[in-house]
């Protein structure tokens, strides 16, 4: 099987079978990065570009990574360093990319809804490595495969995503795809950063911490940033840590083998205290080489998912 | 001089509130009559038989972009998009480059409109210099050469200590303020309506309390002075519901509606389609159900376009860079037709009046009827013939449609200005 769609914008748009299939193609990419020779010649003459428009030395490389252990060529473009500054419009990069002779362009870009722009306007399909406030797949794959390596299922589980949901494109795609999967989710944050009528994607929404993790099997505590202080949303980062921290005591309230998650990168101080960032129930590393694994998938199966050795 | 005979039409004039299978004959840039089996000689003759004649359409909110802005429309273009679209008389904003904030500007546009334009054209002038907020702008003196109403449209006079000082030096020139609702703080940048479907694209929420609170405020400060407010283009259920308030108590209030904002709803956004960019923005079903009844009631007086023509650069964009706006002019008609009559939601007498008596009502213009001794300002509509709208077919330089591609009868087929034809079945007449 492979992709429906020409794009990969989010996971609103996959089917819970094709969910299923990436998340499934990982296990075996996730063996290929574990051997001596990372490489498998699926991928052999594609050419895969990265197209960011935001800087993410975390993503961008873990794309860059999937595509060359697949043996794809790779091309990477700044794009805040280049075009974008010319005045050229997204889809004429796009196309551009295209007639030299770019297969898939992944694309990274501040605002919401640039992949679908992008995808519009060329042949070469589109995966989307973050859009704004909008979606981020691959990071609700990753954490979708890592939650389903350690529980087992990922169906009936109680997942709290814990935050800044308002700003936050990894809360969006998780509840797309945590749903389709049969997982209940559940949003936890201060009402200034959540967003309005979030419930119904499907999503129950908590201001209290502890009745948000109150038996929750997975927490996926996501970045506060500065800036949204600064901009009034909350007072100081002071009362934000009190009412939302991760803290080790209010994890007390979760099950026992709770999993606690975090996209990176942590602000260890603030919303995840060391303690618990480091502890064995947090995946934050297992979720980076998880990363490369579901692209890899992901590549592989927009890529007609054949000659995998 | 000439005459022109229109042979058996249904007349509809809801200004003399007339629904009739007639004939009207123009003489000299006027209506001379209108009767049964009119013989004239020397008049062209049209058989309209099975069509609506209806006085031409007036829309007191558009934007023709000139001067300054005219790689998006023009005077000339936009007044034949205009024409196209069964309207007679239209308002162009102020919000050109520069400002039209001055007499000079007011008297520019009316030239230009007499140069190149095709259609009546009573210009709007500015509230605030340069539309800034900070100073009055010449009021009176744009009054006296023309300028039917103020607006700093895009650019709400945020302060209100200024916006009152507009509103009372306003009282000098009798006309209205027109005021585009917005407390631009709290829109925050938004890129549309905030709800639902602003969390599940991830665009910035524009909330309905941004327009509402201003509503709210420039009712008040109508109250305190007395003068005369014009509401563009309401968007929500609530700022309807205080502006039907506000009339009951005998303010001098006039409100008006968009097509767009009576037939689409935030989920026209959903593909980030940069088409259905709009300020205020496309909201929800039960506020599109709302700003029907109140248009119905009275409580919105009257349809306005604001025909926003944008390049295609402008749109073909990342969503929240992209332009707010609709060209309008030549998709008004026959979408509301399509949409509202056809489907009994309002009769064809009040979108015609909403369309032409009531505008040219608030804003005193010249037009709006056909009773005898107007300015023969006529649409003939054809209530049958089906048509797609084909944006690549407008005469504005605005491609920039959300209903490219729908299809809808209630065209307007013949478009009469001062007597003569200037459009006939689409094409513009030079």
């Amino acid at each position: 099987m492979a992709i429906r769609t020409k794009d990969l914008i989010d996971l609103e748009f996959l089917s819970a079978a094709e969910i299923q299939e990436i998340l499934d193609t990982a296990k075996p990419m996730k063996e290929v990065m574990g051997r001596d020779i990372k490489t498998v010649p699926a991928l052999r003459g594609k050419t895969v570009a990265t197209l960011f428009y935001e800087n993410s030395t975390r993503t961008r490389l873990s794309f860059e990574l999937a595509a060359k252990y697949l043996s794809a060529g790779t091309c990477n473009i700044s794009a805040s360093a280049s075009s974008v500054k010319k005045g050229e419009s997204l889809q004429d990069t796009g196309r551009t990319l295209e007639a030299m002779g770019t297969d898939i362009i992944v694309i990274r870009h501040n605002m919401s809804g640039a992949p679908k722009l992008l995808g519009e306007g060329v042949k070469a399909r589109v995966i989307n490595a973050g859009d704004g406030t909008h979606a981020h797949p691959t990071q609700a794959l990753l954490d979708m495969f890592t939650i389903k390596e350690r529980k087992g299922r990922i169906e009936g589980l109680t997942v709290t995503i814990l935050g800044d949901i308002l700003h936050s494109r990894v809360a969006r795609s998780n509840i797309w795809g945590l749903t389709k999967l049969g997982a209940r989710v559940r949003l936890c944050g201060p009402p200034t950063l959540m967003p309005k009528e979030v419930e119904k994607m499907g999503a129950e929404v908590f201001y209290d911490i502890d009745e948000a993790l109150n038996g929750a099997d997975v927490v996926n505590v996501l970045r506060i940033q500065l800036e949204r202080q600064e901009k009034g949303l909350f007072p100081t980062i002071e009362e934000y840590a009190k009412n939302y921290a991760m803290t080790e005591e209010r994890l007390k309230r979760a099950k026992k083998d709770v999993l606690v998650q975090h996209p990176g990168p942590m602000n260890r101080s603030i919303e995840i205290p060391t303690a618990v960032a480091d502890s064995a129930q947090c995946s934050v590393e297992e979720q980076v080489t998880n990363g490369v694994a579901c692209r890899m998938a992901l590549l592989y199966l927009m890529c007609g998912g054949e000659n995998l050795v | 001089m000439s005459k022109l005979l229109l042979k058996g039409g249904r007349i509809v004039d809801p200004a003399q509130n007339i629904d009739i299978i007639a004939d009207l004959l123009v003489e000299d840039g006027k209506i001379a009559a209108v009767a049964e089996a009119i013989t004239a000689d020397a008049a062209a003759e049209k058989d309209v038989s099975g069509l609506i004649v209806a006085p031409g359409l007036v829309d007191i909110h558009c934007h023709l972009r000139e001067p300054g802005q005219e790689r998006k429309e023009t005077i000339a273009t936009g007044t034949r998009a205009a024409a196209a679209g069964g309207f007679t008389t239209v308002m162009p904003m102020p919000n050109t480059s520069p400002v039209a904030d001055n007499p000079a500007a007011i008297m520019y546009v009316k030239d230009r409109a007499k140069d190149t334009g095709v259609v009546h054209v009573y210009p709007i002038g500015a509230i605030t210099k340069g539309s800034n907020g900070k100073e009055l702008a010449e009021m009176s003196a744009m009054a006296e050469v023309g300028a039917r109403a103020f607006s700093d449209d895009g650019r709400p006079v945020a302060s209100s200590r200024m916006m009152r000082l507009a509103m009372e030096y306003s009282l000098i020139t009798k006309l209205p303020l027109i005021a585009h609702e917005e407390d631009l703080l709290l829109v925050d940048d938004g890129d549309m309506n905030e709800g639902y479907m602003s969390t599940v694209l991830g665009l910035k929420g524009n909330p309905k309390a941004a327009e509402e609170t201003m509503i709210a405020r420039d009712i008040i400060l109508a109250r305190l002075t007395g003068a005369r407010l014009h509401v563009a283009h309401v968007s929500t259920k609530h700022g309807a519901a205080m502006i039907r308030e506000a009339k009951e108590e005998g303010l001098k209030i006039t409100a008006e509606v968009t097509p767009h904002h009576l037939t689409l709803t935030e989920e026209a956004v959903k593909n980030y389609d940069t088409n259905t960019k709009v300020n205020p923005p496309l909201r929800t079903p039960e506020d599109v159900e709302a700003l029907l009844q109140a248009l119905k009631d009275g409580t919105i007086d009257c349809v306005a376009t604001d025909h926003a023509p944008h390049t295609i650069e402008d749109k073909v964009i990342e969503y929240h860079f992209a332009a707010n706006g609709i060209s309008g002019f030549e998709t008004a008609l026959p979408l509301l037709y399509t949409r509202l009559v056809k489907t009994g939601k309002l009769t064809l007498n009040q979108l015609i009046d909403s369309m032409s008596a009531a505008p040219a009502r608030i804003m005193n213009l010249p037009a709006g009827s056909l009773a005898v001794g107007c300015n023969a300002d006529i649409v003939v509509i054809d209530p049958a013939g089906e048509k797609a709208v084909d944006c690549e077919a407008f005469y504005s330089k605005g491609k920039n449609t959300p209903f490219d591609g729908e299809v809808l009868t209630g065209w307007p087929v013949l478009t009469v200005v001062d007597g003569v034809i200037v459009m006939e079945n689409g094409e513009i007449k030079e």
